[in-house]
């Protein structure tokens, strides 16, 4: 029968199944960290049961760790005590850990791809719903909560019910100066916030194809923010290339087993999706969210729109508390729109990739006096390349401020927080009132468009400079 | 998870109705890092008051909550469960409760009991007659049983045997740990391992 990718991946790793009973699901990769395991461990510990494979399993600290004066104790004492508790745990029960200071610390998304532990036709979980990041590789990666966080120590194993699947396809070529990311946003602006609920989403087609592998994951990255649990991308050339130099691929006779195995993990020609939706790439633009919630987007080049345009009553009674919340007026041009803080970082756009395409707009520039920025690689090992290769200086004269890695300002769980009406252009995933900090305002952005931005001090694209 | 089949205890009333999660453990209760220790935060904000009948000493030893309606509405942290089994209740029982609160302490191994409301209204009379009266609730014979009154009670025949069996979903997938080894057995060599660590 044919089959999705999706289908494949899930029968592959069926353990038992039986009538009336969720499917038995092997994990081949748990990826923990500090703020959603604690107490699952402390299930184990309870139950006096055992992590059944430390060797599937990998830690590191990054939801609220410092990203300035790492050498210090942490200051605030309910991080220090999650990170404590991380590190007790990780030892108790022998499961590999990254720690802060690590050349291998930093968000879980993006330290898994660049150690070679994620690879194509995997299944992999994490207390933490952007997972999905993994699925650029062709794997099946979501986030889940603590009791199957507890669940997956216990038994490498979860009970899950099988999801549908829908394709998005993108064809044809990108614009100058439009990026993975703002092909998502514009993704969830057009299917919504719970557009993909219940589904896994395959993101197909020849602009997806001519995406870097960092930049698909930028795209199954925010997946969850359509209400997908996972997305993925078939793995290609590109992505066995990625993973063949990392430190975890396969090796000798394992590689040509595993890279045989790769090359059938597509879509069956006659496979059957649930849903198929299609974009042109020629049509995108430059994308910015306007509102709080990510499928609030348009381009770059829109006004904030009249919710009295909005035919739907629920839409525009969320568009009116948006921009009450956002401190907008109908009609007013985005790229009017002053902004205080710009934040590069995060699991969406926080690799090399993303500082390189930056730092390539600001260098030789000056920001503007009115905004400061704060750049986060997305691991200490990103941190390192940058800084091999000067990108650290081009932020610093810039103006920018050149941080530790971590997950920062996406979530304010550390001291990187927007202060009340506070409003940021950022390269992050969620837009959520306060998620930047209590009253904090977030635009979402691409890199590029963090960078222009930063140089003009309102939302702007590098076409504009 | 421990097994249910029958507790008695002495039992608590608790006359009020929607009590949700908030008051069954405030926010500030949430940062614990474990799974114990979560019976200081029970209804937190009104065992201030002295009057509060948790705070009266011939209720201390109950080990039953009889609640007013929809008892655990709102957020559906999993801590609300955790902080009643903490503070020593086995049992729950209330004419109706909120959906996700009765899913999480069914899986929990807390017993929630639901019971029409003029028989929670006879056992809150009669345990505040006599606090130290034996109230038995019966998961095999599905009743609570106080002085010469039988309750019968409701469950579906999967959750009564999980509950009975003592088998939270981790305990059921345990019984079926041979098909995980087997599964294990055949997993491709090429598929990474964590551990030994290479960077
Ligand atoms: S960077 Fe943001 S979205 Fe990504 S893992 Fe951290 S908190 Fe979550």
């Amino acid at each position: 029968m044919s089959k999705t990718l999706a289908e494949k991946i899930w029968g592959e790793h069926i353990v038992r199944s039986a009538q009336g009973e969720p499917d038995l699901i092997y994990i081949d990769l748990h990826l923990i960290h500090e703020v959603t395991s604690a107490q699952a461990f402390d299930g184990l510990r309870l139950a006096g049961r055992q992590v059944r494979r430390p060797d599937l399993t990998i830690a590191t600290e990054d939801h609220n760790t410092p990203t300035l004066n790492i050498d210090l104790p942490i200051a605030d004492p309910v991080s220090k005590l999650q990170v404590d508790t991380l590190r007790q745990n990780c030892a108790e029960f022998g499961v590999r850990i990254h720690s802060l200071g690590d050349a291998e610390q930093g968000i879980v998304h993006v330290v898994g791809p660049q150690l070679g532990l994620t690879q194509p036709g995997m299944t992999i979980v994490c207390g933490d719903s952007h997972t999905s990041t993994h699925g650029a590789f062709g794997a099946l990666a979501f986030g889940i909560g603590t009791s199957e966080v507890e669940h997956v120590l216990a038994t490498q194993t979860l009970p899950l019910v099988r999801p549908k699947t829908m394709a998005i396809n993108v064809d044809g070529v990108l614009p100058d100066g439009v990026t993975a990311k703002d092909v998502i946003l514009a993704i969830i602006a057009k299917i919504g916030t719970g557009g993909g609920q219940g589904y896994v989403i395959e993101y197909r087609g020849s602009a997806i194809r001519a995406l870097s592998m960092e930049g698909r994951m930028t795209i199954c990255n925010m997946s969850i923010e359509a209400g997908a649990r996972a997305g993925l991308i078939a793995p290609d050339e590109k992505t066995f290339e990625y993973v063949r130099t990392k430190p975890h691929a396969p090796q000798g006779a394992d590689w040509d087993a595993a890279l045989a195995y790769w090359k059938t993990l597509t879509t069956d020609a006659d496979a059957k999706f649930d849903v198929e939706i299609s974009l042109k790439a020629e049509e995108l633009a430059p994308f910015v969210t306007w509102g709080t919630n990510p499928g609030q987007g348009l381009p770059l080049n829109a006004s904030v729109p009249n919710p009295a345009e909005i035919a739907d009553i629920e839409e525009r009674g969320a568009a009116e508390r948006a921009l009450t919340y956002m401190g907008l007026e109908a009609g007013v041009p985005l790229k009017s729109i002053k902004v205080d803080t710009i934040f590069l970082g995060s699991c969406t756009n926080g690799r090399i990739e993303d500082l390189r395409a930056a730092a390539a707009i600001l260098k030789g520039k000056k920001k503007a006096d009115s905004v400061r920025m704060l750049v986060v690689p997305g691991s200490a090992r990103v941190r390192l390349q940058a800084e091999e290769e000067g990108l650290d200086k081009v932020f610093i004269d810039f103006g920018a401020e050149w941080r530790n890695a971590g997950c920062s300002m996406c979530l304010g769980m550390n001291p990187d927080q927007l202060a009340v009406g506070e409003r940021s252009a950022s390269t992050s995933n969620r837009n959520f009132e306060g998620r930047q900090g209590k009253g904090g305002r977030t635009h979402l952005v691409s890199p590029l468009v963090a960078a222009a931005t930063a140089i003009r001090g309102t939302l702007s694209s590098p076409a504009d400079l | 998870m421990e097994k249910f089949v029958t507790h008695t205890g002495t039992a608590i009333p608790l006359r009020r109705s929607n009590v949700d999660t908030d008051q069954i453990i405030p926010a500030v209760y949430l940062k614990r890092v474990t799974k114990s220790g979560f019976e200081d935060g029970l209804f937190a904000a009104w065992r201030n008051d002295p009057e509060f009948v948790l705070n009266q000493p011939q209720y201390k030893a109950a080990t039953i909550l009889v609640a007013g309606v929809d008892f655990g509405t709102g957020s559906s942290r999993e801590h609300a469960v955790w902080a009643l089994q903490n503070y020593g209740f086995k049992a729950v029982i209330s004419s109706r409760f909120a959906d996700i609160f009765r899913g999480n302490s069914l899986k929990g191994g807390l017993l929630t009991v639901i019971l029409p409301q003029e028989n929670v209204e006879k056992i809150w009379a009669a345990i505040e007659e006599d606090p130290t009266a034996s109230v038995t609730v019966d998961l095999e014979a599905k009743n609570v049983r106080l002085g010469n009154e039988v309750y019968p009670f409701e469950l579906d025949d999967y959750t009564r045997w999980r509950l009975m069996e003592g088998l939270d979903d981790i305990g059921l997938t345990l019984k079926n740990i041979d098909f995980v080894t087997a599964y294990e057995s055949s997993r491709p060599s090429y598929k990474p391992k964590t551990l030994p660590a290479r960077s």
